[in-house]
C-alpha cells in the first residue's frame, strides 16, 4: 500500500514537473527574444495592458510566432520565422507600433498539428499574445482554428493554400487557390496554345482542392482537356510510372503539385528520362525558390511556376527586402513566396492596429478591410472583407541558378476563398 | 518503332529499376534486422548520412577539387560507406550491444536514436534541404531508339545493388566472417562456445549493414531529397521489403523487392499512385497473412 502511495505522488510531482517545465520553456522564450526585441523583462502574464486583458503595456506589445521550427515542416517553415522576425525588427527600429516595441514569444509547433493547438492555447489563455504569426500547413491551421475562435486571437497566416474558409480570427496573408491557379492556366493557354493538361499532386487536401478547381477552369473556360489526373502519397519517392504514363499520353502541359521531399524525386527523375522543359511544358503552383534547394535549379530549368511573388522581382519595395534579408540571414539564403507573404504579416498587423488606435481584437479586426500595404516586396496588397488579400499574379520561368525570371504579371486579383462553379 | 513499344520497354525498366531501389535501400536491414533481429528504426538516418556525404563532397569537388566534379560521386559512395559503419560501429557499442536480449527495446531506443540524428541534421545542415550537384552525365539517359529514354542514374542504381548484393551474398556464404555471422545468428551460446568472438561479430555486422544504408543514401541523391528528414521517407518500404521477404533470408528480401517492385510498377501504370499503393500493400498483407514467416523462411529447429 505505501508503495504504491508513493508511487501515486511520484507521479503527481512529475505531473507538475513537466508542467513547471513547460511554463519555463515558455518563460525562457519570453527572455530569449526581449533580448533583442525589446527592455522589459516582465512577464506577459502578469502585465495584461488596457485591452481586453492582451499582454500590452506601455512600453511594448507581445505577440506570438507558432511555426514549426522542427520536424519534417521546418524546412518549409524556417523561411517564414525568418521573415516574421525580420519585419518585427524592422517595425521595431521604426518606433514600434502605436509607440510600443513588440516582443515575440515563440513556440515551436514540432510539425505535429496537437502540438499546435496546445501551443496556441498557450500563446492565447497564458501569454495573452496580441496577436499570432503562424501555421503554414492548413492541417496545423485547421487545428488552431477552433482555439483561436474560442479565445478571439488574431492569427496572421501565410502560406498559399485551398481556399474554402473564413474566419473572423485570421487574415490569410498567402493566395487562396482561385488567385494561384486561374490567371496562370490562363497565360499558359495563350501562350503555349495548350489544349490538353495533365494534373498531379500529392494526395492531400491543397492539391486535390486546387487540382479540382483548375480543372473546372480548364473543361468549362478554357474548353480543353484533362487526359489525366493522378495524385501521390505525401513522401512518394518513385515516379518511374507516371512518366512513362505523361510520355504515353504526351499532354501540352503538366501541371504538377507535389510537395516535400516527393518534389525532388519527380524533378530528377524526370530529367533523368529525358523530360525537360524543351520537350514538355510543365507550370507548377509548389515550388518556390525554398524548394528549389533541394530539387537544384538544373534539374527544374525552363519550367514555369505561378507565384504572387519571386525573390527576382524587379521593384524598390523587393530590392530593399532582399537586401535586409540577406543582410541578417547571410548572402546565400533564398526568399520564396510564402516567406514574402509572411513578412506581410506584421506589417499588416501594424497598419490594422494604428487605424483601429488600439489592440483590442474586435478592432483591429474592424479596422482591416482596406488596409493597403504599399511597401509590400510584391508591390501592393489590400485587405479584403473576406481577410484575404488582393494581389497579383506572376509566371517565373525557372533558371538553372534556383531562381525564376518573371514572364508574366497580372492585375491585381480578387480573393474569392468560395468560388461559386468551381466545386 | 512505336510509341507504345517504347513505353512498354521503358516500363519494363522502370519495374527492374525499382526492384533494385527497394533492394539497396533494404540490404543493409536485412543484416541488422534480419539477420541480428535488431529493429533498427535508424535506418533512414544511415541513409541521410549517405546523401548529406555526397552533398558535403560535391561542395568540395565544386570549390576545390573542380577536376574531380565528373566523377566525385563515386568517392561519395564509398566513403559515405565508411562514415555511415563507422557510426554503426559507435551505435552498436554504446548502445544496441545493450539491448540485444530485448529486441522490442531496440525499437524505441533507435526510434529515439533516429529522432536525435534527424535534429542533428537540421542543426548542422539547416532545416532547409539541399541538393548536391550531381554531373551532368549522371542525370540523363541513354537513347538506344529515338522514342526510348533510359535513365543513367537507374542504371548506376542497378549497376551499384548488382555490386553489393553479390558481395554480400559471397561475404555471408563464403568468408569465414560469414559463417561466424551466421553461426552466431543461429545458435549465439554454441558459436560462442566453439571459440567464436561473438561481441566482435556483433560489432562488424551491425557496422556493414550501416555502411551498406551509407552506400544506399549515397545513391539515392540521384533519384530522391537530401534533407533531414530525407531517411524517413524509405524507412516503411525498408521494413516491408524485409519482413515481406522472411526476416532472415537474404534470398528472400531479393524476391520480395522483386515482387513488391514488379506489382507497384504495374498498377501505377494502369492506376493512380495512392490506388497503386494501397494495392500493394494489401496484397502483401494478404500474402503474410497466408504465410506469416514471410516469402522464404529459414528452417531452423527451434
Amino acid at each position: 500500500m505505501r508503495h504504491s502511495l508513493n508511487r501515486e505522488r511520484l507521479y503527481t510531482t512529475g505531473i507538475a514537473a513537466l508542467l513547471s517545465t513547460g511554463l519555463a520553456t515558455g518563460l525562457m522564450g519570453c527572455k530569449d527574444s526581449s533580448k533583442s526585441f525589446g527592455e522589459s523583462q516582465a512577464s506577459a502574464a502578469a502585465t495584461p495592458g488596457a485591452a481586453g486583458g492582451l499582454a500590452v503595456s506601455e512600453k511594448e506589445v507581445v505577440v506570438g510566432q507558432l511555426h514549426s521550427a522542427t520536424g519534417t515542416m521546418a524546412i518549409s517553415e524556417t523561411g517564414s520565422i525568418e521573415a516574421e522576425r525580420l519585419a518585427i525588427e524592422q517595425i521595431n527600429d521604426m518606433g514600434g507600433i502605436l509607440g510600443r516595441k513588440m516582443r515575440i514569444i515563440q513556440e515551436d509547433g514540432a510539425s505535429d498539428w496537437p502540438t499546435f493547438a496546445e501551443k496556441a492555447k498557450l500563446l492565447l489563455e497564458a501569454d495573452h499574445v496580441a496577436s499570432v504569426f503562424g501555421c503554414w500547413t492548413s492541417a496545423s491551421r485547421k487545428a488552431v482554428l477552433p482555439v483561436f475562435e474560442k479565445d478571439n486571437g488574431l492569427l496572421y497566416y501565410p502560406t498559399f493554400y485551398e481556399g474554402l474558409e473564413q474566419s473572423k480570427n485570421v487574415f490569410y496573408t498567402g493566395q487562396e487557390a482561385t488567385q494561384q491557379i486561374i490567371a496562370g492556366l490562363d497565360w499558359i493557354q495563350k501562350e503555349k496554345n495548350a489544349k490538353t493538361f495533365y494534373l498531379i499532386g500529392s494526395d492531400y487536401i491543397w492539391p486535390r482542392t486546387s487540382n479540382k478547381i483548375a480543372r473546372k477552369h480548364i473543361e468549362n473556360v478554357l474548353k480543353g482537356t484533362v487526359v489525366g489526373e493522378e495524385y501521390y502519397p505525401l513522401g512518394y519517392t518513385q515516379f518511374g510510372s507516371l512518366i512513362n504514363k505523361i510520355k504515353a499520353q504526351k499532354p501540352d502541359v503538366v501541371y504538377a503539385i507535389v510537395v516535400g521531399g516527393s518534389n525532388v524525386s519527380f524533378y530528377k527523375q524526370l530529367k533523368a528520362a529525358g523530360v525537360t522543359a524543351e520537350n514538355q511544358t510543365l507550370l507548377t503552383i509548389s515550388v518556390t525558390e525554398d524548394e528549389m534547394l533541394g530539387i537544384g535549379g538544373e534539374n527544374m530549368v525552363g519550367y514555369y511556376a505561378a507565384m504572387k511573388y519571386f525573390q527576382s522581382l524587379d521593384n524598390e519595395n523587393n530590392k530593399k527586402f532582399v537586401a535586409a534579408f540577406k543582410a541578417k540571414y547571410g548572402p546565400n539564403s533564398v526568399i520564396g513566396d510564402v516567406t514574402q507573404a509572411a513578412y506581410e504579416g506584421p506589417w499588416l498587423y501594424k497598419l490594422a492596429v494604428e487605424k483601429a488606435q488600439s489592440f483590442d481584437v474586435d478592432k483591429v479586426v474592424a479596422a482591416s478591410p482596406g488596409i493597403e500595404l504599399t511597401t509590400a516586396p510584391e508591390g501592393y496588397v489590400k485587405i479584403h472583407p473576406n481577410h484575404h488579400l488582393w494581389s497579383k499574379l506572376r509566371v517565373g520561368l525557372a533558371q538553372a541558378d534556383g531562381q525564376y525570371k518573371v514572364v508574366y504579371e497580372s492585375g491585381l486579383i480578387e480573393p474569392n476563398p468560395f468560388p461559386k462553379g468551381y466545386q | 518503332m512505336n510509341i507504345s513499344a517504347a513505353i512498354w520497354a521503358m516500363q519494363a525498366f522502370n519495374g527492374l529499376s525499382t526492384f533494385c531501389v527497394l533492394l539497396l535501400m533494404a540490404l543493409g536491414l536485412a543484416i541488422v534486422f534480419g539477420q541480428m533481429g535488431v529493429i533498427n528504426m535508424a535506418h533512414g538516418e544511415f541513409l541521410t548520412i549517405g546523401a548529406y556525404t555526397t552533398y558535403l563532397l560535391s561542395q568540395v569537388s565544386e570549390r576545390w577539387l573542380p577536376a574531380l566534379a565528373n566523377w566525385y560521386f563515386f568517392v561519395a559512395i564509398a566513403l559515405a560507406f565508411v562514415l555511415a559503419g563507422a557510426l554503426g560501429l559507435v551505435v552498436e557499442h554504446f548502445m544496441i550491444r545493450k539491448l540485444y536480449k530485448r529486441p522490442l527495446d531496440t525499437l524505441l531506443a533507435t526510434w529515439g536514436l533516429s529522432l536525435i540524428m534527424q535534429q542533428a541534421f537540421r542543426s548542422t545542415f539547416g532545416a532547409r534541404e539541399v541538393s548536391a550537384k550531381l554531373p551532368d552525365w549522371l542525370m540523363g539517359s541513354l537513347k538506344p531508339t529515338p522514342t526510348i529514354d533510359i535513365p543513367i542514374n537507374g542504371l548506376v542504381v542497378m549497376g551499384l545493388t548488382t555490386i553489393l548484393t553479390a558481395g554480400v551474398l559471397f561475404a555471408l556464404f563464403y568468408t569465414r566472417f560469414g559463417i561466424d555471422v551466421r553461426a552466431t545468428m543461429q545458435n549465439r551460446a554454441m558459436a560462442s562456445a566453439v571459440g567464436i568472438n561473438t561481441a566482435r561479430i556483433d560489432r562488424l555486422a551491425f557496422g556493414l549493414g550501416c555502411g551498406l544504408a551509407g552506400v544506399a543514401g549515397a545513391a539515392f541523391t540521384t533519384i530522391g531529397s537530401t534533407g533531414p528528414t530525407s531517411g524517413s521517407l524509405y524507412i516503411v518500404d525498408t521494413f516491408l521489403v524485409v519482413v515481406f521477404g522472411g526476416a532472415q533470408s537474404l534470398f528472400g528480401t531479393i524476391a520480395s523487392a522483386f515482387t513488391i517492385a514488379q506489382t507497384q510498377a504495374t498498377t501505377e501504370f494502369f492506376m493512380t499512385g495512392s490506388m497503386a499503393k494501397v494495392l500493394t500493400l494489401s496484397l502483401v498483407i494478404l500474402i503474410l497473412m497466408a504465410r506469416p514467416q514471410g516469402l522464404f523462411a529459414l528452417k531452423v529447429r527451434r
